[in-house]
C-alpha cells in the first residue's frame, strides 16, 4: 500500500530531521531505495520492511562488504525495535550513521555490532568469535585456536590496559577481561584505526 | 664500470651542508648473542602481521606501536624478525588501514640509520612515492613524513626523485583553501610535504627538480604563514635549496626577503636560525642586500648577536651580518647599532664557523674609517693578530682581508706592527694554498703603505724578498695580481727594490705582460712604474719585451689600467730604445687621446711620455740631417 503524497512529504520531512546527516533530495532518494528493496521482498509483509537477507545483500552489493556475522550485527543495529525487518525509518537513520556518522556515533555503532550479546561490554568469547577466522596462516606447531586467542589478549592489553590495571590492583583475577564503551571509546580517540578492530563494519571508502 | 662513473659523478652534484652518511652503516656488535626480549615481543607480533588477515593485522600493528620504537633495540629486532619486510609488503597492498599502520611504524623506526638504509634497500622509497597518489589525506602525510627520515642519504634522495617522487611532493604544497586563508588540513598536509622535500633538497639535482616542478612559487606563498610547524621546513628547504642562483634570483623577485626579515623576530630559535642561513646565502647578490635593509633587517640581525649560547643560530646570524656588509650603505647601517663593537666581544672563545663569519664581517666593516679606529679601541686588533696563527683555511683569508682592512690606518698598523703582524702575514705568503697567499699579499699592501719605517721593516723579514719575488711564478692570477700591487709598494724604498732586482723582479714581470684581465694589468704596470727606479732597470724591461705588450694596455676599457700603464710608460721611455718600441706600436696617438683626461696623474703620465718620445725624435732626426 503506498503512501499519499502528504505522507510521503511528512516523512521526508521528519527523516531530514532525524538522520541529521542527509538533505532532502538524498532522503526521498534512499526511501526510493527502500521502496524498490520492499518490493523485491515477499509482498506479505511488504507494509513492514525488508528483512534480514535482503539487507544483508544490498549492503555486500553495495558496500562490499563481506563478514557474514558482521552484517548479522548490522542488522540487528539497525533493526531497532527488534521485529526482524528493517523500516524505513530504520533505514534512512541507521545509513546516516553508516555513511556520515560523526566519530562518536561511528563508534556507538560499531561498539554495538560487537557487542554481540547486547550486555554492554565486549567479553573475551565475543572477541574470539569475530576474530576466529583472522588467522589465514597458521603455524604447524600450534593448537588451532592458541593463535586466536592469543590475539584476543593482545586487543584485550591493547584497549583495556586500564581495567586490566585495576583488576590487578583489586587481586580481582576471576574477571575474564572485557571492554566497556568507555574503554573502546578512549581507545579509538587514541588510535583511529581501532575504530573497526573486531571486523569490518562501516562501508570502505572506495 | 659505467654505473660506478655516473654515481660519482652524482656525488660530485651534493650540497656540503650537512653530514651525510652513504656509506652503508655499520653495525654496533651487541654485547651478548642472546636474542633481546624486545625481539620476541615483536616476533610474536609479526606473526599476525603476517599470517592474519586485514583486522588481525590491525590489532597487531597498533599495539606494535606501544612498543618503545625509538630504542634502538625495538627497531633492529623489526629488522632482524624480518618484519620490515612484512610492513613494507603491506604498503604495497590496496588496505588503507594497514598501510597507514605501517607506516606509523615505519615512519617512527626510520630514525635509525640502518633501518633507513635496510628501507631503501627493500624498494621501500618506491612505494611509499606512489602512496603520495592515495585520495587518503592521512595516508599522504604519513608517507611523506617517512620519506622525509629515510632520505637523509645520497641514493634514497636519488631514489625519490628517479621515481617521480619530487612532483608529487611539490604537489602536496598545493592547498586547495583561497590565497589568504590557511586551512589547519592543507597546512598538516603541506608541513609534511616540506619537511620530505626539506630531506630531498639536499641533492643539487633534487633542487633542480623541486624548481622545475614548480616549486618555488609553492614556497613562498607557505612563507606568508604563521603556524611554526610549517615555517621550519619551507624555510629549511629554501635555505638549503639557495645555495643555486636561480633560487637565489627567485627569492629576490617574489618577494620572500620581506618574510624572511620578518621571521627573523620569531620566538623559535630554529627558525631564526634557517632565516639568517638563507639571507647568509642570498646576500651575495647586491639587490639582495639592498632589500634586507630596505625591509629593516639589519637590525634583528644585530639584535641577535645577543644569543650566544646556540652557536649554531649565532655562526648563520654572523654570516648573514657578514654578507650583507659588503654593501657600504649596511656597514653605515649596521653602525647605529653598535655592531662592530660587539662583533669583536665575539673574537674570542667561539667555535671557528662563528669566528669565520665574525671576522669576514670586521673585514667589510673596514670600508668605513670610523669602524677601523673603532676595532682598535675596542681591543680588537691583538685577536685579530692572534688569528693569523689559525689554520683553517676560509678563517685565514678572512683574518688577512680584516687585518689588511685595519692597516689602513696608521695608528691602526702601530699595533699590528708590535704584535708582529706584518711577519705573520708575510710568513703567509708560504702558505700551500693560493686563496690564502693572495689575501695576505693584498693586507700586505697598506701595511708596507702605512707602517713606520716601512723599509726597515721589510728587510728585517729573513727571505722575505726572495719569498714575494718567486712568488710571481705561481699560476693563480689572484696571486699574481695581490703580488703585484705588494710590490709596487715595497719597490718604494731603494734598498729593498735593489734586492729584489737581484732577485730577479723584472724578468719575472716582464713574463706576465701578455695577460688580458685588466685587474692584472693594472697593477702589474703599477709594479713596473715603480720597479723602473732602479740601476738599468728600465733597459731591463725593454729587453725582456714588456713594452710593447704594455702599449696594448692602452687599448682596454678600464681607465685605472690606463693611469698604471701611462705611468710604467713614463717611466719606461726615459730609456731611448724603450721610445723606439712604444713608437712602433701606436703609443703615442693613444696616450694624446689621454692627454685631456680629468684624472691627472694620467694626465701628467701621458704628457711626459709623449714628450720624452718626441724629444728622442726629434734628437734623432737631427742627427741624421745634421
Amino acid at each position: 500500500a503506498a503512501m499519499s503524497r502528504k505522507g510521503v512529504k511528512l516523512l521526508v520531512d521528519s527523516l531530514t530531521r532525524s538522520a541529521k546527516h542527509f538533505n532532502k533530495s538524498e532522503v526521498e532518494c534512499l526511501i526510493n531505495l527502500f521502496d524498490t528493496l520492499v518490493a523485491r521482498a515477499s509482498s506479505q509483509f511488504a507494509g513492514v520492511g525488508f528483512d534480514r537477507t535482503v539487507f544483508r545483500d544490498t549492503l555486500h552489493s553495495a558496500f562490499g562488504m563481506t563478514d557474514d556475522v558482521v552484517l548479522d550485527r548490522v542488522f540487528s543495529t539497525f533493526d531497532r525495535d527488534n521485529n526482524g525487518y528493517i523500516s524505513v525509518v530504520e533505514w534512512v537513520e541507521g545509513l546516516a550513521v553508516l555513511l556520515r556518522g560523526t566519530l562518536e556515533e561511528k563508534m556507538k555503532h560499531c561498539f554495538a555490532v560487537y557487542d554481540l550479546n547486547g550486555d554492554g561490554y565486549i567479553s573475551k568469547e565475543e572477541m574470539f568469535q569475530m576474530l576466529k577466522n583472522s588467522l589465514l596462516i597458521q603455524p604447524a606447531d600450534e593448537e588451532p585456536d592458541e593463535g586466536v586467542k592469543d590475539l584476543v589478549e593482545i586487543a584485550l592489553k591493547k584497549m583495556a590496559s586500564t581495567y586490566l590495571l585495576i583488576s590487578f590492583l583489586l587481586q580481582d583475577y576471576d574477571h575474564d577481561g572485557k571492554l566497556s564503551f568507555e574503554d573502546f571509546e578512549k581507545a579509538v580517540r587514541e588510535e583511529k584505526l581501532l575504530l573497526e578492530a573486531f571486523g569490518p563494519c562501516l562501508p570502505d571508502i572506495k | 664500470i659505467f654505473s660506478k662513473a655516473s654515481s660519482s659523478l652524482e656525488d660530485i652534484g651534493e650540497s656540503s651542508s650537512e653530514t651525510d652518511e652513504d656509506e652503508q652503516p655499520v653495525r654496533r656488535q651487541e654485547g651478548s648473542t642472546d636474542l633481546s626480549p624486545e625481539y620476541w615481543g615483536i616476533q610474536k607480533l609479526a606473526k599476525y602481521v603476517k599470517g592474519g588477515d586485514p583486522t588481525a593485522t590491525v590489532i597487531a600493528l597498533c599495539s606494535m606501536r606501544d612498543l618503545n620504537l625509538s630504542q634502538e633495540a625495538c627497531q633492529l629486532a623489526i629488522k632482524d624478525t624480518g618484519c620490515l619486510e612484512v610492513l613494507i609488503n603491506l604498503l604495497d597492498t590496496e588496505e588503507i588501514k594497514c598501510q597507514t599502520g605501517s607506516l606509523k611504524i615505519l615512519k617512527e623506526i626510520s630514525q635509525n640509520v640502518l633501518i633507513r638504509h635496510a628501507i631503501a634497500d627493500l624498494g621501500g622509497l618506491e612505494i611509499m612515492v606512489k602512496i603520495l597518489d592515495s585520495p587518503d589525506t592521512d595516508l599522504k602525510c604519513l608517507a611523506a613524513e617517512t620519506i622525509a627520515n629515510v632520505a637523509r642519504f645520497k641514493r634514497a634522495r636519488k631514489t625519490v626523485r628517479q621515481h617521480g617522487g619530487i612532483n608529487r611532493l611539490v604537489e602536496l604544497l598545493e592547498s586547495i583553501s583561497l590565497e589568504s586563508s590557511f586551512q589547519a588540513e592543507d597546512t598538516e598536509t603541506a608541513r609534511c610535504g616540506a619537511l620530505a622535500l626539506w630531506s630531498c633538497s639536499k641533492s643539487t639535482r633534487n633542487k633542480k627538480a623541486i624548481r622545475k616542478a614548480g616549486g618555488i612559487p609553492l614556497l613562498a606563498r607557505w612563507l606568508k604563514c604563521s603556524h611554526t610547524s610549517i615555517l621550519i621546513p619551507i624555510v629549511g628547504t629554501l635555505q638549503e635549496c639557495a645555495s643555486e642562483p636561480s633560487y637565489r634570483l627567485a627569492i629576490r623577485t617574489e618577494g620572500m626577503i620581506e618574510d624572511l626579515v620578518k621571521n627573523l623576530s620569531s620566538e623559535h630559535e630554529e627558525l631564526q636560525m634557517h632565516c639568517a642561513s638563507a639571507i647568509f646565502k642570498c646576500a651575495e647578490d647586491e639587490e639582495t642586500r639592498d632589500l634586507v635593509r630596505k625591509h629593516e633587517g639589519l637590525q634583528p640581525l644585530s639584535a641577535l648577536l645577543d644569543n650566544c649560547e646556540n652557536k649554531q643560530l649565532l655562526a648563520a646570524v654572523t654570516g648573514a651580518i657578514w654578507k650583507c656588509a659588503i654593501s657600504r650603505e649596511n656597514v653605515l647601517k649596521f653602525q647605529e647599532y653598535k655592531i662592530v663593537e660587539t662583533l669583536v666581544t665575539l673574537l674570542t672563545d667561539q667555535p671557528e664557523e662563528v669566528l669565520i663569519n665574525v671576522i669576514g664581517a670586521l673585514g667589510e666593516c673596514c670600508q668605513e674609517q670610523e669602524n677601523r679606529g673603532t676595532i682598535r679601541r675596542c681591543g680588537g686588533i691583538a685577536p685579530m693578530v692572534k688569528l693569523l696563527s689559525s689554520t683553517n683555511r676560509a678563517l685565514l683569508v678572512n683574518v688577512n682581508k680584516a687585518v689588511g682592512g685595519c692597516a689602513m690606518e696608521p695608528e691602526n698598523m702601530a699595533v699590528i706592527d708590535s704584535l708582529d703582524g706584518v711577519r705573520l702575514l708575510w710568513s703567509l705568503l708560504k702558505n700551500p694554498n693560493p686563496d690564502v697567499q693572495a689575501s695576505a699579499a693584498w693586507a700586505l699592501c697598506p701595511c708596507v703603505e702605512n707602517a713606520k719605517n716601512s723599509g726597515e721593516m721589510v728587510r728585517s723579514f729573513v727571505g722575505g724578498l726572495e719569498l714575494i719575488v718567486n712568488l710571481l711564478k705561481s699560476k693563480d692570477k689572484e696571486v699574481l695580481t695581490s703580488v703585484c700591487a705588494a710590490i709596487a709598494n715595497i719597490a718604494k724604498d731603494q734598498e729593498n727594490l735593489a734586492v729584489m732586482t737581484d732577485h730577479g723582479v723584472v724578468p719575472l714581470l716582464s713574463k706576465l705582460a701578455n695577460t688580458n684581465n685588466n685587474k692584472l694589468r693594472r697593477h702589474l704596470a703599477e709594479a713596473i712604474a715603480h720597479c723602473c727606479m732602479w740601476g738599468s732597470n728600465r733597459v731591463a724591461f725593454g729587453e725582456t719585451k714588456a713594452v710593447a705588450p704594455l702599449a696594448r694596455y692602452l687599448k682596454a676599457k678600464d681607465p685605472l689600467v690606463h693611469r698604471a700603464t701611462a705611468l710604467a710608460l713614463y717611466q719606461l721611455s726615459e730609456d731611448p730604445n724603450n721610445c723606439v718600441i712604444m713608437h712602433e706600436n701606436g703609443v703615442v696617438k693613444l696616450l694624446l687621446a689621454m692627454v685631456g683626461s680629468t684624472d691627472d696623474a694620467l694626465q701628467e703620465a701621458a704628457a711626459g711620455c709623449i714628450a720624452n718620445i718626441r724629444r728622442l725624435a726629434l734628437a734623432t732626426e737631427k742627427a741624421k740631417y745634421g
